[in-house]
């Protein structure tokens, strides 16, 4: 690892997943116990849709694709606060039109060739040193807003109706709460792909839901957790030469089931002991 | 007589276009111990959750302690039925207590010492201050229940609701639970929802039966001899619940 952190690429993926994958512990942990995983993944695949739309209409990159998610994503969130019921159907349709529809538009730009592949995998090692400052910023804002706002967060995240009757602003703060996820989805999509951020989302913070105390320890913990799978992921592409993004999620799957694994036998051995 | 604590007048409720509620009429007073009966479906919780303001009516007015129930929510402590289905859920015992000092608290304190012990002295009342630094996903049914009950009782409410709080406690326990409620109810209103008059009946002041309609049958209907408690329901015109005990348990049957 230190030998090859000598090339600047290197240093530069290093910290854009290290960065992501505190973003990743933090939004992750909200992501899980409310259970917006599939959420998450419809935002995260309509986003493409917003970037056919830029790239079609000739605007800024990354305006277009965030406004597109962010519009996306609060109907999905009025959709789900509206009727309960019918929410994963909706979610399902908006994931697969948001998709489609970038598709198409990037069929109709004149010159211009989509590299799915980049998109769903991201680029990590050719991250500009931009890019890592957008992303410090994302994971600063995201940490303070998260901070001043836990309790609340805490108590729409375990018992939404006890948390209306105490007050607080439910309604807002989960579409803020989905706002910020769909801001945060695109941004780091641009830099490690979308299926690394579904990945770095949803494994750690499971592995770390069981063993975790509060959810402050939760998102500590998954960050932590996402930042090992992401260095040891990284070292395994650089060392035998395999695509990042997929190294990475191929050890935070390894990670997944052998904590599994290590649950059912120690489950097992108290279990023994106990009977 | 004081102002009563909740005043419901005329109020219907409809759900996807049916009719759960109808015509309801119900005046709490200060110092009740109601008891809210009926069958499933019957519109108990839906009632609750008017009252917290949850719902909105579709006719009729509601007033909680003389204001509109979302303004006057925080004046009550709710014990929902199902106490949570996500096991997993990273929280302590005591954190889910704290959860009742929400609103009004300063943001940036952290967590507030004094909150925290008064959390503690609660969960203590309770019998459960042992389980303070347990995760609740760890409690028994009959534990995690005190928890829900301490994390009412914290918020220092004028009303406390409770919507069938001995689903998941057995007999013995039904019994201290209940004494435990009439100790409370000397500075507390209380209104639980139960399927079972029998276990409650020797401890509430009156009775109200739900079905869609509701009669409240007042003090002097059940007191008296258990052999009167058992049969509140006898002016079938008035009332929307019928009740047959032949032995244990009796059955609450529908509307009739």
């Amino acid at each position: 690892m230190i030998e090859a952190l000598q090339f600047e690429f290197m240093r530069n993926a290093l910290a854009a997943g290290l960065l992501a994958a505190v973003i990743c512990g933090i939004m992750g942990t909200l992501v899980v116990v409310n259970r917006t995983v599939f959420f998450s993944g419809g935002i995260a695949h309509c986003a493409y849709g917003g970037i056919g739309l830029a790239v079609y209409c000739g605007w800024p990159f990354l305006p277009g694709t965030i406004g597109f998610s962010l519009a996306a994503a609060l109907v999905m969130a009025g959709v789900s606060l509206k009727a309960k019921h019918r929410a994963d159907t909706i979610i399902g349709v908006v994931w697969a039109l948001g998709m489609a529809f970038g598709i198409v538009l990037l069929d109709l730009s004149p010159g211009y060739h989509a590299d799915l592949m980049s998109y769903l995998f991201g680029s990590i090692l050719t991250v500009p040193g931009s890019d890592l400052w957008m992303m410090l910023a994302i994971g600063v804002g995201i940490a303070v807003l998260v901070a001043l706002y836990y309790k609340d967060l805490l108590a729409l995240s375990y018992d939404e109706e006890f948390a209306r009757i105490r007050g607080v602003p439910v309604t807002a703060l989960y579409l803020t709460m989905i706002a910020l996820l769909a801001v945060t989805i695109v941004l780091v999509i641009e830099v490690v792909g979308l299926i690394l951020v579904i990945a770095l989302l949803t494994i750690p913070p499971f592995i770390v839901e069981r063993h975790a105390r509060s959810l402050m320890q939760m998102m500590v913990g998954a960050s932590v957790l996402g930042c090992l799978f992401t260095a040891a992921g990284l070292w395994l592409s650089y060392r035998f030469d395999l695509t990042s993004g997929a190294s990475i999620i191929m050890v935070a799957g390894i990670g997944f089931f052998m904590t599994l694994a290590i649950e059912r036998i120690a489950g097992r051995l108290t279990h023994t002991k106990r009977g | 007589m004081t102002a009563p604590i909740v005043s419901i007048t005329d109020v219907s409720f409809a759900y996807n276009g049916q009719t759960v509620l109808q015509d309801i009429h119900l005046d709490i007073g200060q110092g009740d111990f109601i008891a809210m009966i009926g069958p499933n479906g019957g519109g108990k919780t839906t009632l609750l959750k008017l009252i917290l303001g949850l719902l909105k009516p579709d006719r009729g007015k509601i007033r909680v302690l003389g204001q509109p129930p979302e303004k006057a929510s925080s004046a009550i402590g709710y014990v929902p039925q199902n106490v949570h289905i996500n096991r997993d859920f990273p929280i302590t015992a005591i954190d889910v207590v704290l959860m009742g000092k929400l609103g009004g608290s300063k943001r940036w304190s952290g967590s507030n010492t004094g909150d925290r012990r008064e959390a503690l002295t609660v969960l203590e009342r309770m019998d459960a201050g042992g389980l303070a630094g347990k995760k609740i996903g760890d409690l028994s049914g009959g534990q995690r229940q005190r928890v829900f009950i301490a994390r009412a009782l914290v918020t220092r409410p004028k009303l406390l609701l409770l919507d069938e709080p001995t689903a998941s406690i057995d007999t013995r326990g039904q019994a201290d639970f209940y004494t435990l409620l009439k100790a409370l109810n000397q500075d507390v209103t209380i209104v639980v929802v139960s399927h079972d008059l029998l276990a409650i009946s020797t401890y509430v002041k009156s009775v109200a039966c739900v079905n869609k309609c509701l009669h409240h049958h007042h003090q002097a209907e059940i007191t008296g001899q258990m052999i009167d408690i058992l049969y509140p329901c006898t002016v079938e015109q008035v009332c929307p619940v019928e009740l047959v005990a032949h032995g244990l348990p009796h059955r609450v049957l529908k509307d009739h």
